[in-house]
């Protein structure tokens, strides 16, 4: 700010969208890539994913349920969020949020009580009490496990799992135009966020996957498959290495164009963000996991350092793209509109959009799904006779 | 003599006279119907004694259609005073650190180098020179900036629930009671004119006083602008000021032309260094 030719325009001094509004996009994208995960099993018939393919729904479903608080953080009146399904402005990106978030709910629920259905009938059976309770809301009181029944049910789940795909990538992709869309802001009105979007949150997904994958694994004591670790690496890798591209020809082709939207952006890659961007997102967090992809993926590596390699993975890379949330989200409005200055953001620790509330919300899914374990078997080899 | 003496006095006396009821008589009627004005409200009475600012305004049901307004602002008449801003900061009890309206100062030395700045939005207006700069200074001018009312205005485009209109007579408006507060209006303005109010939680931003335009009165900035550099009329009316100054010969440009937005306010005079 000492620098006497820095000119923000007064109202741009705040930064509006802060930290809740870097976690929607984190959440809502490891949402679509856990699903994708388990659509890869369901769809696309990889069967060494077999393994993780409903807890992998249910990863999603966790994260799903909380997707919606930091908006709630967010919101200046968050009493009148309903207000954006009642009154939907059809021209605006955000507007569509309530109907694709409640559909996504609404199909992801589906998709687990069909697929989990012959194990919840059978559990049913086995509880007393509460539980039964649960168990028969959750089979809507049905107990047919006849052939033709679980036919259908596989016929209804593969439909389910196809349509799943295209929304969420909806869900995702869409959440990338909300910024793609913001043709004020040099560094978000570009046609491709919506695709770096999507792309990084398959990876974030995934490396979310391997990485609680394995610690509940090792918390339980019990061994990871590793086949089906090395197929989620190697998605993982195909997926990372499109996304790392697309982020750096975003990057590149500004600068080689070198319009006036270059020269804007310029200053703020090479000055706030030269840290969070530069090395933290492409140096350590993308470079470096880029190298272990190419160790993991094309060398013989040993079971035993596998087992510890990938999920150190998978937390580099959820690191990348919460940095790359961090440096779309806060690093475009470190930005004046006057294209003269920029301003600096200051996290608070007890806000509503705080560190703490951060914290919380982070921590959140993984009590969902904790939860969620107490009534589905996250794992095959936890229960008898399932099909799916 | 003293016959003409007397009644010199007695005309003198009745003159002081006549002069004193006179003008208390007439500073009366100055005073009483603005004071009458301000509480009017359900009163029967015509609304407003106040003189109509702009022209064709009333006497009529309001068209929604009837008038095309613009703003001009004429960069070369603004000296930087700040009157527009408190104008508008009391009309609207705008909070502090938050701006409906704001001057910017521009500098530029020798070397080329343009130094902006706009402390507290220029509400204070520019009384004393920059002191934290060491350069010889070779030329300064004042850009008052406000909301643009874009033809094809973004904050309207992206607000989710709708609460950002255009009216049919061309102003961007907020619906603060059905606004959510979630910003993205704030972040799609190209002009930055927007803000979250801190205690209703909801968007702002300058309206060209659509209240007083409604009774024919000018927009609060205009009203006070010592020097006139401020201008706001109906373009439908060929005889207004603005319309004047649009169709004839001089150059007017807008605000950054390339995101096409398309504004409805023209400034007279803008240096290329303006954003």
């Amino acid at each position: 700010m000492d620098n006497p030719l820095n000119y923000v325009f007064p109202n741009d001094l705040h930064v509006h969208w802060s930290m809740m509004i870097v976690l929607y996009p984190y959440i809502t994208g490891i949402v679509a890539g856990a699903f994708i995960v388990s659509s890869l099993y369901h769809v696309f018939d990889v069967k060494s994913l077999k393994p993780i393919s409903r807890f992998s729904l249910l990863f999603a479903l966790a994260f799903l349920t909380c997707a919606t608080l930091p908006l709630l953080l967010h919101l200046g009146r968050p009493e009148r969020n309903i207000n954006i399904m009642l009154t939907p402005n059809p021209s605006s990106a955000m507007a569509g949020f309530g109907y694709i978030y409640n559909l996504y709910g609404i199909l992801l629920t589906l998709e687990i009580l069909f697929i989990y259905r012959p194990t919840l009938v059978q559990l049913r059976q086995q509880s007393k009490g509460l539980m039964e309770k649960v168990y028969m809301l959750l089979t809507f009181n049905s107990d047919n496990l006849s052939q033709e029944a679980i036919e259908m049910d596989n016929k209804i789940i593969s439909f389910l799992a196809a349509i799943g795909i295209p929304m969420a990538c909806v869900l995702h992709g869409y959440v990338g135009f909300i910024f793609g869309g913001v043709k004020a802001n040099p560094t978000w009105a570009t046609p491709l966020m919506p695709v770096i979007f999507l792309l990084s949150a398959c990876v974030s997904g995934i490396a979310g996957i391997i990485l609680i994958y394995a610690l509940i694994k090792k918390f339980k004591g019990e061994q990871v498959d590793i086949d089906c670790m090395r197929t989620c690496v190697n998605y993982l890798g195909g997926f990372f290495i499109i996304d790392f591209v697309f982020e750096m020809l975003e990057v590149f082709s500004h600068a080689y164009l070198s319009t006036w939207y270059h020269h804007s952006v310029e200053g703020l890659l090479w000055g706030p963000l030269y840290n969070s961007f530069w090395v933290a997102q492409v140096g350590i967090f993308s470079v470096i996991p880029l190298l272990m992809l190419g160790w993991l993926c094309f060398t013989k590596v040993k079971d035993s350092i596998y087992r510890v390699a990938a999920p150190i993975l998978g937390l580099m890379l959820l690191l990348q793209v919460l940095f790359m949330r961090w440096n779309v989200v806060i690093g475009g409005q470190l930005m004046s509109k006057s294209h003269r200055g920029y301003v600096t953001f200051h996290p608070e620790w007890f806000d509503k959009e705080g560190i703490i509330a951060v914290l919380v919300i982070m921590v959140l899914p993984l009590i969902v799904l904790f939860i969620l374990s107490k009534i589905f078997p996250f794992w095959m080899e936890e229960e008898t006779g399932a099909v799916r | 003599m003293d016959g003409e003496k007397f009644k010199t006095d007695k005309e003198r006396r009745a003159f002081i006279k006549n002069v004193l009821s006179g003008s208390i008589a007439g500073s009366l009627l100055l005073v009483i119907p603005m004071g009458a004005d301000l509480v009017l409200g359900d009163s029967p009475k015509p609304e407003i004694d106040l003189p109509e600012q702009i022209p064709g305004i009333r006497g009529s049901e309001w068209d929604m259609k009837a008038h095309q307004f613009a703003f001009i602002v004429d960069i070369t008449r603004c000296i930087g005073c700040g009157s527009c801003c408190v104008a508008d900061k009391r009309e609207y009890k705008v909070p502090d650190g938050f701006y409906r309206t704001w001057v910017e100062r521009y500098l530029k030395d020798y070397e080329g180098n343009v130094y902006v700045d706009s402390p507290n939005g220029g509400v204070d207006g520019y009384q004393n020179p920059r002191d934290d700069l060491d350069v010889k200074i070779r030329d300064t001018f004042f850009v008052p900036k406000l909301c643009n009312m874009c033809e094809y205005p973004s904050c309207v485009q992206v607000c989710p629930v709708g609460a950002t209109f255009r009216s049919p007579d061309g102003f961007i408006l907020v619906d603060s009671e059905r606004c959510v507060g979630c910003a993205y209006c704030i972040q799609a303005c190209p002009y930055s004119v927007r803000f979250l109010h801190p205690e209703t939680r909801t968007a702002e931003k300058c309206t060209w006083c659509y209240h007083r335009v409604r009774k024919g009165l000018l927009p609060a900035c205009v009203h006070v602008c010592p020097t006139h550099a401020r201008k706001f009329g109906d373009l439908n009316d060929k005889e207004s000021e603005v319309a004047q100054i649009l169709n004839g010969p001089g150059v007017l440009t807008v605000l950054k032309k390339d995101m096409g937005n398309h504004p409805s306010l023209y400034y007279k005079g803008l240096r290329r260094e303006v954003v």
